[in-house]
């Protein structure tokens, strides 16, 4: 696998306009001869389909949800970050830069980072012009906040739904060239795999999950903009339908996987209350601002929150991390409430949770302040929990939230298979081993507006249009090994759900390659998974037809993906010997029991060849150079 | 606690349809209702069944994806709710609820409680949105906007297209959906070039795609999950006067 990121030449604040000129154009006239796919329509899929049927390509763009609105994106709440310097608090492209390159533990591409601090300016404007209801000052100028422990503040936010905003303004925008006719959609239709011929992508297959009818669709290039795979973890603050499937099938044909291990875990999220439990809800982080966190000194101590007195209570942030206390970075935070609750001091009905506790914060400000501040966070917390925030002390657990690793692209954020390309979260993106809050938003809209767009025609310059055809003999293997597929899940005819086989995954992934991943656990889970797999295809029951809609028959190919994909990543985990962000390896820590990097082992990204179903997968490495950012250790004491 | 349920159960867009009971027995009251729809689906499934089909994915009340009528009811008993968001607590040990989808025939049931609300995006790309190309936007701060606008043209746009207004309204009308829409874009000076033009091809999409007419009822704000106000339609009837008084004498735009 050559693993070439084809970086610009020149000083990193020029590469992107160096590349801008150097790459190979379309001729306008030319474009609508080319026929795109996008599969995914959230913030990066969504933006980019719009943006490049704008340009004059002719795009068809997929979603298995019934309307591009329905993406993931849509749940997005904190906000987007942008290097406008509105608040004249030393705000610059170079240090939004500086800050994801440091946030992401120096495990990211530079050249890449640098490129997403500049277009972060466009975004703001374009979304603005769509009529995105953005905060605002009272002089009419936009507000920001700050968020992710960033010293400036450059956040912009729509009230606490950002990502609504947003996918509203880029779903618009898609919809407007389906009425113009550069954009044809397909909605409820799922990628099941993509076409590779002689190397190169040249289409997709689809299921239609309306009428069961199996499609194949041919194009020039394919973009993945299919999101991020949290939910192999089963509970996640992902939606439901979040899944793998489009990137595993991707890298089942040649895309390199890089840095699977790489996911993000988030502090505040409301803790499960049952085995029945489907999703875990997230709660802004902003919580800690004014919340503090402890547990009951003793683990027996079971009496309710309020009545443990002062002195049995140990705010262990605070007394681990005098000058950071509640606010230490997202890691920190959950690991240490994962430890706690290990070793026996959590809360709740489950004992699953440390308390998050405003009686103090209520003292100080009153009971008005604090409701203006959170009072939406505490009703979504009631409504939940059916417990009042104001009376007792919140239970909070961290949760699976975002997943850094993605399909390994260049600096055109191409794929390793020429052709494919990857955008949004599906991509191992710029975040290295740990995303800095409100980055998500930006990265995937400046993949979707600003980069894909005119990457693309880099290489489609080099093909010749509507050189692909769904006769190829290709498209009727791909077809074939579809359907066959499909078919093999509906004659399982055992006894369990796909739901009991992905929550015990979800399980095994969260025990052992979760927030803390030891050799030791990281080889069970390897023993395990396959285990796990080779009993779904013996007893899982998947109910009806290939005919017409069946969410089960849904459910169980996204499990039947992640039960292959879960394998890679803890391979990643294990082989990256070394802590360095949200990878967090017991055998390495500084003495104050912090993430150790091994820069001079693994300043590199790992990206994985696939040899096979339950064969050890290959790995390769890109080496990552850091001119502009000195490698630091980081430290919160 | 236990409930009985009468699902309303249909196997294809042109299959008919008809109730079917079942038992969602040790119910927790923290389940949320489609943690309860899961257990009771993972019951039918052993036993051999076909689970109840309805849509979901977020679970937290953003999507939209979800949405059927309990009891009659868009969304089930709670204001401001939608049924993702709805806990079980809000029942009682022994209830018996009636599950149907939204009926409306401009929303055919696909399965079950399953419901087609695509001609709500046939009605966004009618006009709504605001034309422009991607880059040529000017600097976001050049132009300010009144708080004030800014937080209305919020409100409106909080809408997430779940369809229970057309599913509450005795028309099975669609307009406040369309109004929201319209208001949102209406609010701000970005939205403004095109304010008469996006009215007119947006009402005429909810016609065509069969949407009855307004008529006053005001059903379809109490059935929004999101507090969407019928404002909105007077709002989207004012610009619709205009934009049909005006275009007759001047095409819009000019
Ligand atoms: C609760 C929550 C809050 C968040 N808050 C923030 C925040 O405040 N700021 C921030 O920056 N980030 C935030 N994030 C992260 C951010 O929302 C996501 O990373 C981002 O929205 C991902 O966008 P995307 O376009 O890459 O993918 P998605 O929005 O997940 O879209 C994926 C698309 O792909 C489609 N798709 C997937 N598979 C297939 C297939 N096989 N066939 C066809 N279609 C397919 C889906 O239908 C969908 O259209 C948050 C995440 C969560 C979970
Ligand atoms: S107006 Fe309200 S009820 Fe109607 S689709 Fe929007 S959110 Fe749902
Ligand atoms: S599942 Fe998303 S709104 Fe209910």
């Amino acid at each position: 696998m050559e693993l070439n990121a084809r970086i610009p030449s020149g000083p990193v604040e020029k590469k992107w306009e160096n590349h801008r000129f150097e790459m190979k154009l379309v001729n306008p006239a030319n474009k609508r001869k080319y026929d795109v796919i996008v599969v995914g329509t959230g913030l990066a899929g969504a933006s980019a389909a719009a943006t490049m049927g704008e340009l004059g390509y002719n795009v068809h763009a997929f979603t298995h949800h019934e309307s591009p609105r329905r993406a993931h994106s849509i749940a997005a709440q904190g906000g987007i970050n942008a290097a406008k310097n509105y608040q004249n608090d030393g705000d610059s492209v170079y240090r939004l830069f500086y800050d994801t390159v440091k946030g992401g533990d120096f495990r990211s591409r530079e050249a890449n980072v640098y490129r997403l601090a500049e277009v972060s300016l466009n975004i703001i404007d374009q979304a603005v012009a769509q009529g995105v209801p953005f905060a605002r000052e009272y002089g009419g100028k936009l507000a920001n906040r700050s968020f992710g422990g960033a010293q400036v503040s450059r956040t912009f936010y729509a009230r606490g739904q950002t990502g609504q905003q947003l996918l509203l303004g880029a779903y618009q925008a898609l919809e407007r060239q389906v009425r113009a006719g550069t954009v044809t959609m397909h909605t409820s239709k799922e990628m099941l795999d993509v076409v590779v011929i002689d190397g190169v992508a040249k289409g997709i297959v689809t299921r239609d999950l309306v009428t069961g009818v199996i499609e194949r669709h041919a194009a020039d290039a394919v973009v993945l903009a299919t999101g991020g795979y949290s939910n192999v973890f089963f509970l996640s603050t992902n939606a439901q339908k979040c899944n793998v499937t489009a990137t595993w099938r991707a890298h089942r044909r040649g895309a390199g996987f890089a840095n699977p291990c790489f996911t993000q875990i988030h502090p505040t999220c409301i803790p499960p209350s049952g085995e029945y439990q489907s999703k875990l809800t997230l709660m802004s982080e902003s919580l800690r601002n004014d919340g503090r966190i402890w547990v009951p000194k003793d683990p027996e101590d079971k009496r309710k929150g309020n009545d443990i007195p002062e002195d049995a209570r140990d705010y262990y942030l605070e007394r681990l991390y005098p000058s950071f206390g509640n606010l230490t970075p997202r890691d920190i935070a959950s690991r240490r409430a994962k430890e706690m609750v290990d070793a026996g001091h959590g809360v709740g009905p489950m004992e699953n949770g440390v308390f998050l506790d405003f009686k103090h914060a209520i003292e100080r400000l009153g009971k008005d302040r604090v409701s203006e501040r959170y009072g939406n966070l505490f009703e979504m917390y009631e409504r939940i929990t059916g417990e009042d925030p104001y009376d007792r002390p919140m239970r909070i657990f961290p949760a699976p939230h975002y997943t850094m690793g993605g399909l390994w692209v260049d600096y055109d954020l191409m794929t390793t298979v020429p052709g494919l390309f990857a955008a949004g979260e599906a991509n191992f993106s710029d975040h290295g081993a740990n995303r800095l809050g409100a980055s998500a938003l930006m990265q995937g809209l400046a993949d979707g507006y600003f980069v894909v767009p005119l990457t693309i025609g880099n290489y489609l310059a080099t093909v010749t249009p509507g050189s692909a055809d769904t006769d190829h003999a290709a498209f009727a293997d791909v077809e074939k090994d579809v359907k066959q597929r499909q078919s093999r899940l509906l004659d399982v005819d055992g006894t369990r759900s796909a739901a009991s086989f992905h929550r015990e995954l979800g399980r095994i992934m969260w025990e052992n390659c979760g927030m803390v991943r030891t050799a030791e656990g990281l080889r069970s889970a390897l023993q395990r998974i396959p285990e796990l797999r080779e009993e779904f295809w013996r007893d899982v029951r998947v109910p009806g037809t290939g005919e017409g809609l069946n969410p089960s028959l849904e459910q169980a190919g996204r499990v039947a993906d992640f039960l292959e994909f879960a394998e890679v990543m803890c391979w990643d985990a294990l082989t990256r010997d070394e802590s360095c962000g949200a990878h967090y390896r017991p055998e390495h820590v500084t003495e104050e029991g912090e993430a150790r990097r091994d820069d001079e082992n693994f300043a590199h990204s790992a990206v994985w060849e696939f040899m096979g179903v339950g064969e050890e997968p290959r790995r390769h490495t890109e080496p990552l150079e850091f001119p502009n950012v000195p490698p630091s250790q980081r430290s919160y004491k | 606690m236990d409930l009985k349920l009468k699902v309303w159960r249909q196997s294809g867009p042109d299959e008919a349809g008809g109730f079917v009971a079942y038992d969602a027995k040790e119910i927790s009251p923290d389940m949320s209702f489609l943690e309860m729809l899961d257990v009771v689906n993972e019951r039918i499934l052993e036993e051999g069944g076909d689970p109840i089909a309805f849509d979901h994915d977020c679970r937290e009340g953003i999507c939209g994806s979800c949405g059927m009528m309990i009891d009659g009811v868009p969304h089930g008993p709670k204001s401001m709710t939608t049924v993702c968001q709805l806990h079980m607590r809000s029942f009682r040990d022994g209830d018996q609820l009636t599950l149907e989808p939204w009926r409306a025939s401009s929303f055919p049931v696909l399965k079950d409680l399953y419901v087609d609300r695509t001609p709500f995006d046939r009605i966004i790309a009618a006009g709504g949105y605001i034309s422009v190309r991607t880059g040529s936007a000017d600097e976001a701060n050049a132009e300010p906007i009144r708080k004030k606008d800014a937080d209305a043209a919020f409100d409106a746009a909080a809408c997430i297209g779940c369809g229970a207004c057309v599913a509450a309204c005795p028309n099975a009308s669609a307009m406040l959906f369309t109004s929201a829409k319209v208001a949102h874009l209406a609010h701000l000076p970005q939205g403004q070039t095109e304010r008469y033009t996006r009215v007119l091809d947006m009402v005429e999409t909810h016609d065509t795609e069969g949407f009855g007419n307004c008529t006053n009822h005001g059903a379809c704000q109490n059935a929004c999950p999101k507090g969407i106000s019928v404002d909105y339609i007077a709002q989207l009837n004012r610009d619709l006067f205009r934009a049909t008084v005006t275009t007759a004498a001047d095409p819009v735009g000019s």
